[in-house]
């Protein structure tokens, strides 16, 4: 039973974000969409953090819980769930990191000198000095991978002469239901297509007004015959501030609605797969559990 | 999945591991059918995961009938997007 009228546009396509459109859709399944992106799609990022040595200013915990927000660039359909308990983790289901850094003073600064890139060597721990330790055979199953965070610069911790940290991390699959570090969207929302239905021609001064009441390029006033007439150029532009109902003069001139069935998808990723892979998971996650009821149904007897 | 009721008209099954993302989405297709009397799903509590999903047929039908129907629809539906996107996304990399 295809949905007729039903279609799917892309307007804009960057490379951690995507904004398309999807046309008659139900609320119900948007929505599904929607919450399956930010809580159900799979990603991989650490999980266990065995701490050998850190004499540093940051709390273990602490440490532990940033190195844990780590975005790690690793296609999560490579691994496997590690199952409950299985303390050790193999190397289909576990990635390994190691963060070794430890910080000394730089003999050749001058004497005065108060700025800290000048004085100390690797005096700030970023991503970038996070380092794959291949497990198993993971160096043959993944002979070209590079599996590293999505980005080098994010900032995990600041030492001074003397400090060290020699981590040991293991990476683990899971969702963004059981952690918020496990989400591989930074956001993912929709919004109904605005309305915008003029009740009576506007004219002149009213039309000047009228443009200004609404976000820019909504609204254009034309020049027909001499006289300046409002039309609704663009209402996708529109974020709704309902100024235009705050004057008197034009409340009863303008109808604000939305498109019920169109719907404004803008998901953002962050890195670990892009977006449109991400939509297309989604999708395929909520068949999956359609699959799993249907298969529990003919399995199990009824009564 | 567990169900029970009073005779097969009206069930309740229960559903592990689910919440509102297939609750709401199943509720909205089962209730396209015509046979069906009564939809709704509910949590029984927030901390626990699991929906219990009540359907109700008029006449004769087996209950079981309307949820098989409405999961192979919303399948159905899935994969029609799913199909969609894929050959936007194709025609769009072929413009390029």
């Amino acid at each position: 039973r295809a949905p007729q009228g039903f279609r799917v546009d892309l307007i804009r396509e960057e490379e951690a974000a995507l904004e398309f459109d999807m046309v008659g859709i139900d609320a119900a399944i948007a929505n599904a969409f929607r919450r399956i992106l930010l809580a159900e799609v799979p990603t991989m990022a650490v999980e266990k953090v065995f701490v050998y040595n850190n004499t540093s200013i940051v709390q273990d915990e602490i440490l532990a819980h940033r190195l844990g927000l780590i975005p790690i660039r690793a296609d999560p359909r490579l691994f496997e769930y590690r199952n409950q308990g299985d303390e050790e983790g193999t190397e289909i289901d576990t990635l390994q990191f190691q963060l070794k850094i430890k910080c000394s003073r730089n003999p050749q600064a001058a004497k005065e000198s108060s700025d800290p890139n000048e004085l100390y060597f690797n005096h700030k721990v970023y991503s970038k000095h996070m380092t794959w330790v291949p497990l198993g055979n993971q160096t043959d199953l993944f002979p070209d991978a590079d599996f590293r965070p999505v980005h080098d610069d994010i900032l995990i911790a600041l030492l001074r002469p003397g400090q060290e940290i020699d981590v040991l991390m293991h990476c683990v699959k899971g969702i963004g239901k059981d952690h918020a570090k496990f989400s591989p969207v930074a956001t993912a929302s929709y919004r109904l297509l605005p309305d915008i239905t003029l009740l009576q021609p506007i004219e002149d001064e009213a039309a000047e007004m009228l443009q200004k009441c609404f976000s820019p390029g909504v609204i254009e006033v034309q020049n027909i015959k001499g006289k300046k007439v409002a039309r609704v150029a663009n209402a996708r532009l529109d974020t709704f501030s309902r100024e235009v109902f705050r004057h008197e003069g034009l409340k009863s001139l303008v109808r604000l609605a939305r498109v019920r069935n169109h719907y404004i998808f803008s998901v953002e990723s962050t890195g670990i797969l892009p977006p449109d892979v991400l939509v297309s998971e989604a999708i395929k996650i909520l068949m999956g559990k359609c699959q799993r009821f249907l298969n529990e149904l003919d399995s199990v007897p009824m009564e | 999945v567990q169900a029970d009721g009073t005779d097969g008209n009206c069930v309740t099954f229960v559903l592990h591991d689910e919440d509102h993302t297939l609750g709401n989405a199943l509720r909205y297709m089962v209730m396209k059918n015509p046979d069906v009397e009564f939809c709704g799903y509910c949590i029984t509590h927030p901390s626990e995961s699991k929906i219990n999903f009540r359907i109700q047929t008029r006449g004769a039908l087996p209950a079981v009938e309307p949820f098989r129907k409405g999961l192979n629809d919303l399948m159905g539906v899935c994969q029609h997007v799913l199909n969609t996107f894929e050959v936007r996304l194709l025609l769009k990399s072929t413009q390029e």
